[in-house]
C-alpha cells in the first residue's frame, strides 16, 4: 500500500492530567472512507481537534502528506486541504446562505484578494451546483441564522464541500436531523466518496450502517478495534464499552 | 420611489452645505460642524465594532493624535503665538528653549495633512496587529484598548514640556491663511470641509463593509474560530479595519479640534471614548447610516440639555443608553428599518400587525 495521507503516531493529549487521547495511532489513506464511533468521552472530537490544529498534542506526531502538522495554525491546515464540520452546525448566522458558501469557496484566502476582486466564475458555478445539490437554492438570500437546524447542518456540510478539501472531517453530521434528512445526508456524503477522503464521527448507528464505511471504535482515547460494521458490532469488547461488562 | 431613495443622500448633502449655513447662526452651525466631525469617529467605531465585533474603548487615542497633529501645525505657524525664540510661547513657561524634535516636521502643511491620518493609522495598525496576533478577543480586547487609552492620556497630560500638559493646545487663537482659526469665516470653511469629508468617510466604510471583504468581517464577528477553519487568517482582516478606523478617527479629531478651538488630554478621557461607543449603539450598529444619526442626535441632545440643565446631561445620556439597549437593540436606525414604527402603531391598535417570513427566492427553486 502507498504512503498514508494522514497519519497519527502515538498521539496523547492531556488536559490537566486527564488524558483525552492516549497513544492513539491511526492511518488514513487517500480516498479512504471511515466512520469513527465510541462512547461519550472516547476522544472522538479531541481526535479532530488534534488534526485540525485546535489542540496541540502533549506527545506524538501528526503528519499530512509526510509533513508534520504540529504547531501549524488552523487556517494553514485548512488551506492544505483538511476541512472540518463542527459538532454543532457552525455557520455565519448574519450572512446569507449564498454568502456563506461563497466565502467558503473563495480560492484565495488573503485579505487583499477579498478586497480587490469578486469571486471567480468557476467558484460561483461550483457554489450554485452545491447549493442546488443540497436543496438550499431557494434560500440563497436568507440569512443562515434563520434556517432550521437541519438546513444549518446541510449548509455547514455544503460549505465544507465548497471549500474543496481533500480530507473531510465530519463531526456528527446528522445530530438532530429527522430520519429522512439523515438518509439524504448519508447519500450526500457517499456522493463525495471517490475524490475525497472522508471521516465521519457519529452516534447514530442507522446512519453508520447507511454509509457502509469501515468503522473505527475509539475508547478511552485509544483505538479499540477496526473493521466493517457487522464485525465491529459482534466484537465483545465493543459491546462491553457500550453496554458495560456482562453481568456475572 | 427608487429615484427618491437615490436622491436622498444628495438632498441631505445639499441641506447640510447650503440650507443649514443659511438657517443657523454661527454658533449653532459650528456645533453642527462638530457633530458631523464626531460622526466620522462613530463611523469608524461602527466599522470595527458593528461589523467586525471589536469593541474598542480606546478610539480617543487616534482621535486625539489627529487633533494634536493639526494643533501643533497651527501653533507653529502662528506668529502671534510665538515667544521670543520663535517657538510657541507655552514652552517658555517650562523653560524649554528649543523645539522638541518631533514638533519640527509640523512646520510643513503637507506633512501635517498626511500626519493627521497616517500617525493614528500606524499606531492603530501596530497596536492592533500585536493584539490580534496574540488572539486577544472580546472583553480582553476592550480592556486592553482602554488601558492603552490611559497610557496615552497620562503621557499627554503629564508632559507639560512637550504638549503643554493638561492645558492642551489652543487652536482658536491661531492663524491659518492669515485669518484667525476661530473666526466665523474660517469656521464656515471648516464646517464645509467636514460636510464633504463625512460622506467620503461613509464611502470608505462602505467600501470595506460591502462585497466579500465585508462578508469576511461579519464572519469574523459571528464566529472567528470557524472563519479560521475555512482557511482564512483573521489577523490581517482585523488589523486592516482597525488601522482604517484609526485613520478615520484621526481625521475626525483634527476636524473637531479646529472647530472646538482646543485639543487637550480630555479627548483621551475614558468617558469620552465610551461616549463614542454610545453614539454608535444609539444610532444602530452594523449599519452605516446609524452611527451618523447617533453621533449627530446624541450630541445635539447634549447641547440642548446642557444649555437648559447643565448638570442633567450625564443622567439623560445614561437613560438614553439604557432605553436604546433595552428597547431598541439595533439602535434607532435598526429599529426604524425593521418596521419599528409599524409595530409601535400596531401596539396601540392603529396599524395592522405585519407577519414576516424570510424571503424566498422563487426563481431559484429547482426547475428540473
Amino acid at each position: 500500500m502507498s504512503e498514508p495521507l494522514l497519519e497519527l503516531n502515538d498521539v496523547s493529549v492531556s488536559f490537566d492530567g486527564f488524558f483525552a487521547l492516549t497513544d492513539l495511532s491511526l492511518k488514513l489513506y487517500k480516498g479512504e472512507l471511515k466512520s469513527i464511533i465510541g462512547p461519550n468521552g472516547a476522544g472522538k472530537t479531541t481526535f479532530l481537534d488534534v488534526i485540525t490544529g485546535k489542540v496541540r498534542p502533549t506527545k506524538g506526531s501528526v503528519t499530512f502528506k509526510g509533513q508534520s502538522l504540529l504547531g501549524v495554525s488552523e487556517q494553514k491546515i485548512s488551506r492544505q486541504g483538511i476541512g472540518r464540520k463542527f459538532q454543532t452546525p457552525r455557520v455565519f448566522e448574519n450572512l446569507s446562505v449564498l454568502r456563506n458558501l461563497e466565502l467558503a469557496a473563495s480560492p484565495l484566502k488573503n485579505a487583499f484578494s477579498l478586497l480587490g476582486s469578486g469571486l471567480p466564475q468557476a467558484a460561483k458555478d461550483e457554489v450554485h451546483r452545491i447549493m442546488n445539490y443540497v436543496g438550499l437554492a431557494p434560500f440563497a438570500t436568507v440569512k443562515a441564522g434563520s434556517l432550521s437546524h437541519g438546513q444549518k447542518q446541510w449548509l455547514a456540510i455544503a460549505c465544507l464541500v465548497a471549500q474543496a478539501p481533500e480530507v473531510l472531517l465530519l463531526d456528527e453530521p446528522v445530530a438532530g436531523l429527522t430520519d429522512e434528512e439523515t438518509l439524504r445526508t448519508a447519500e450526500l456524503i457517499k456522493s463525495l466518496a471517490g475524490d475525497h477522503t472522508v471521516v465521519v464521527i457519529e452516534h447514530d448507528m442507522e446512519f453508520i450502517r447507511d454509509l457502509d464505511f469501515d468503522v473505527t471504535v475509539l475508547h478511552q482515547g485509544q483505538v479499540l478495534t477496526e473493521g466493517p460494521l457487522d464485525q465491529v458490532k459482534a466484537d465483545p469488547r465493543v459491546i462491553e464499552v457500550y453496554l458495560g461488562p456482562p453481568e456475572q | 420611489m427608487k429615484l427618491f431613495q437615490r436622491l436622498v443622500p444628495w438632498i441631505l448633502l445639499a441641506v447640510a452645505l447650503f440650507i443649514l449655513p443659511a438657517a443657523l447662526d454661527d454658533f449653532r452651525l459650528n456645533l453642527f460642524g462638530r457633530y458631523f466631525a464626531l460622526a466620522i469617529t462613530a463611523l469608524a467605531i461602527d466599522l470595527i465594532w458593528g461589523y467586525t465585533g471589536l469593541l474598542s474603548l480606546g478610539q480617543g487615542i487616534f482621535f486625539s493624535l489627529g487633533g494634536y497633529a493639526v494643533a501643533m501645525y497651527l501653533m507653529l505657524n502662528t506668529k502671534s503665538l510665538a515667544g521670543g525664540n520663535g517657538i510657541p510661547k507655552f514652552f517658555e513657561n517650562y523653560g524649554v528653549a528649543e523645539l522638541p524634535f518631533f514638533w519640527k516636521p509640523f512646520w510643513s502643511p503637507a506633512f501635517t495633512l498626511i500626519a493627521i491620518w497616517v500617525i493614528p493609522a500606524v499606531v492603530a495598525g501596530v497596536v492592533g496587529w500585536l493584539i490580534f496576533r496574540n488572539r486577544i478577543k472580546g472583553v480582553y480586547f476592550s480592556i486592553i484598548t482602554q488601558a492603552a487609552l490611559m497610557v496615552f492620556f497620562h503621557f499627554f497630560n503629564g508632559q507639560q514640556k512637550l504638549f503643554d500638559g493638561t492645558n492642551g493646545l489652543k487652536t482658536s487663537t491661531s492663524e491659518l491663511f492669515g485669518q484667525l482659526v476661530g473666526s466665523p469665516d474660517m469656521q464656515l470653511w471648516f464646517y464645509r470641509l467636514t460636510v464633504i469629508l463625512l460622506p467620503l468617510a461613509f464611502l470608505i466604510c462602505r467600501y470595506f463593509t460591502s462585497g466579500r471583504f465585508g462578508d469576511a468581517l461579519i464572519a469574523i464577528r459571528d464566529d472567528e474560530t470557524r472563519f479560521r477553519f475555512a482557511g482564512f487568517n483573521p489577523v490581517p482582516f482585523k488589523t486592516i479595519v482597525f488601522l482604517v478606523a484609526g485613520a478615520l478617527c484621526g481625521i475626525s479629531g483634527a476636524l473637531y479640534t479646529v472647530q472646538s478651538g482646543i485639543v487637550s488630554p480630555q479627548y483621551m478621557s475614558i468617558s469620552f471614548s465610551i461616549e463614542m461607543v454610545i453614539w454608535v449603539a444609539v444610532g444602530g450598529r452594523g449599519t452605516l447610516v446609524g452611527p451618523i444619526i447617533g453621533a449627530t442626535l446624541v450630541n445635539y441632545l447634549r447641547s440642548l440639555v446642557s444649555e437648559a440643565l447643565p448638570e442633567a446631561w450625564l443622567f439623560v445620556q445614561g437613560a438614553l443608553f439604557i432605553f436604546v439597549v433595552v428597547l431598541m437593540p439595533d439602535g434607532i436606525y435598526g429599529w426604524v428599518a425593521n418596521g419599528g414604527f409599524r409595530s409601535l402603531l400596531a401596539a396601540f391598535g392603529i396599524a395592522k400587525k405585519a407577519k414576516t417570513y424570510p424571503r424566498i427566492d422563487e426563481e431559484a427553486l429547482p426547475v428540473d
